[in-house]
């Protein structure tokens, strides 16, 4: 088990070389370079200090002396300075993954408890009404933008009922402690918690009837039916079990579209995560952040799809890794 | 049902080309949402085709006296209300729906373009081909698209035209992977081997023999990779950095709605409604057209 986490963990490695290539190659063409943070458009015009400045940050090296330098730096954990705020961008992305990892997680966690039932009722009920419906607002369910959910919502809960907050992650009106400030968090993280869910839980209950339905139309469901169980447990305990299998994979899978509703929905709820600190790179031609924030979404991306794997094994006694 | 699929046959092999698309058409129609689908589809495309026709004003003609700085509601003059500066609504919808169709069919062409020419040659010659394509569409997987996609609208500025060229050259992994399995399979059937003891050339064994066999997995893939597209172009309007100004675009009408929610309804539920109904028209043609062109879902 060990030599496989260490394989995959290696074969991780040309995909991040790869994705930091193009990153460092796209803010490479992009106008602009790290000598404007130090020079003073009024006073420091001079050609010859400029090219000081240059030198002195090694822009004025080629291109491959830079990136490997770059990639030496990023592997030491110095990540540079934002242009923006002027601090160190390890700091930075030290402040803010903590609460993307929060909201996402806790949004796959609400995506698996409300994807699991429907997709086990519509696997019961199948080719009833209540099937058809359900499938037809999951296809809605995907089809609906993320942002638009994201204004609805808003309107409904903080204009119109103005129950939940409609942005931030804590009231900084009050500084609470203890149990009031995580109550003050969890307030704030329902409405983009919600709104990053519902993709998924459309998909993944679509996946849940499947899997069960495959599970039901196996001879070990007959036999226990056969042996006199009540259908209470051969539903709960056989088929139930054994159909959460393959949705271990789809957490796994779901990590991309987790990343990249973190880009929108953190954007519109001013979560203090590093998705909205990407977006706002963006807009402020941020560079050292943007990279940080590129290779962050990689590694997140690479670390999910291993550790569905591991899930993988972990639940299925069938599956052993080499 | 044994008798219909032999009857099925006998009228294949009569005429060949006509009975198998009434089969699919059968099967099609059969779906309802789809063919509600079909219909919401095809009203788009020609409102798309014909939008400089419908449009009741210049989308982006200010009109700041009729606004003064906020957005008017619907009235009898301009049916779906302005935004803040007094532009006609529905006439910026109008545009903002071509624009969304443009964006995502043209994205979609690319990526079938990318995707089927790496699933072929992945397929076909399997061996060390096959491992290195793969490896690399394993790397496309775990690439931050959305956020790759923020930095080449947002830092490089390339339009309309680059950006319809980033989202194709990121999202054609997926028909790879299915032109792939489907050619591994084909590739040993016996008229393919037929074609190549007749001394067929490989690339029309390729594009002649094996390529229109994939078709049916490549238009059910393709009419579900539209709406990805669309929703991945209007989110970047969103945010105010897909499609440049001056063009309206449904993602970034929502996006100035932001801050007129409060009291400007029309605003962020007209764009709204415009999306969802272009994608779900595509996500109920794809289910339909999937249920109609797979065989083993048949029954």
């Amino acid at each position: 088990m060990s030599r496989f986490i260490v394989r995959r963990l290696l074969q991780a490695i040309p995909l991040l070389i790869v994705i930091s290539l193009l990153t460092f190659l796209i803010v490479e063409i992009a106008p602009g370079d790290a000598s404007q943070m130090y020079i003073n458009p009024e006073s420091g015009t001079d050609p010859a200090y400029i090219a000081q400045v240059r030198r002195s940050l090694g822009l004025d090296e080629p291109v491959y002396v830079r990136y490997v330098n770059w990639l030496g730096k990023t592997l030491s954990g110095d990540l540079g300075f934002s242009f923006r705020t002027r601090r160190p961008v390890a700091l930075e992305v030290g402040d803010r993954l903590p609460n993307t990892l929060l909201l996402g997680s806790a949004s796959l966690l609400l995506s698996f408890v409300i994807a699991i039932p429907i997709g086990v009722v519509s696997a019961l009920k199948r080719y009833t009404f209540i099937d058809y419906f359900l499938s037809t607002v999951a296809l809605a369910g995907v089809s609906i933008p993320i942002f638009w959910v994201a204004l609805l919502l808003v309107q409904v809960f903080a204009i119109q009922l103005d129950v939940l907050p409609a942005s931030g992650m804590r009231n900084v009106r009050e500084s609470y402690t203890g149990f009031p400030a995580v109550f003050d968090v969890l307030q704030h993280m329902l409405l983009p918690m919600i709104t990053l869910s519902l993709a998924q839980i459309a998909g993944w209950s679509r996946y849940q009837r499947s899997a069960l339905l495959n599970v039901l139309g196996q001879d070990f469901i007959r036999t226990a039916r056969g042996k006199g169980l009540t259908e209470r447990r051969v539903l709960g305990v056989h088929a139930l079990r054994n159909s959460l299998i393959p949705m271990v994979t789809l957490v796994g899978i779901s990590v991309p579209t987790v990343v990249t509703g973190a880009f929108i929905t953190e954007s519109i709820f001013s979560w203090p995560g590093i998705g909205r600190m990407g977006v706002d790179a963006v807009v402020g031609r941020d560079y050292p952040v943007i990279m940080a924030v590129t290779m962050m979404s990689a590694l997140l991306i690479v670390i999910g799809s291993l550790l569905a794997d591991l899930a993988y094994a972990w639940v299925d006694p069938r599956i052993r890794y080499e | 049902m044994s008798n219909a699929l032999s009857n099925t046959q006998i009228i294949t092999l009569q005429k060949p080309a006509e009975s198998q698309t009434r089969v699919i058409w059968r099967q099609f129609r059969r779906h309802r949402l789809a063919l509600i689908g079909g219909i919401i589809m095809l009203l788009l495309v020609l409102i798309s085709i014909f939008a400089d026709q419908i449009t009741p004003y210049d989308p982006n003609a200010i009109n700041s006296d009729y606004a003064r700085g906020k957005p008017v509601a619907p009235s009898a003059e301009y049916a779906l209300g302005t935004d803040n500066y007094g532009r006609d609504y529905l006439s910026r919808t109008i545009v903002g729906v071509r624009i969304s169709l443009v964006v995502g069919i043209t994205a979609v062409a690319f990526q079938l373009t990318i995707g089927v020419t790496v699933g072929a040659l992945a397929g076909y010659f399997g061996g060390w081909l096959d491992n290195l394509l793969m490896r690399v569409t394993d790397i496309f997987f775990s690439v931050p698209a959305f956020l790759l996609l923020l930095i080449v609208t947002g830092i490089l500025g390339g339009g309309l035209v680059a950006l319809i060229f980033a989202i194709g050259a990121l999202n054609w992994m997926t028909v790879a992977r299915i032109v792939r399995a489907e050619f591994l399979s084909l590739k040993e059937r016996e008229f393919v081997l037929a074609g190549r003891s007749i001394g067929v050339p490989t690339w029309r064994l390729i594009i002649v023999y094996l390529l229109p066999n994939t078709a049916g997995s490549i238009i059910v893939a393709a009419t579900l990779a539209v709406p990805n597209a669309i929703l991945t172009e209007s989110a970047l309007s969103f945010l105010g950095l897909g499609v440049p100004p001056p063009h309206a675009t449904l993602g970034k009408m929502l996006g100035e709605a932001q801050q007129w929610v409060r009291m400007s309804w029309w605003m962020w539920i007209v764009p709204g409604v415009a999306i969802s109904l272009i994608v779900l028209a595509f996500n109920f043609v794809g289910d339909g057209l999937r249920d109609a062109l797979d065989p083993q879902l048949r029954d």
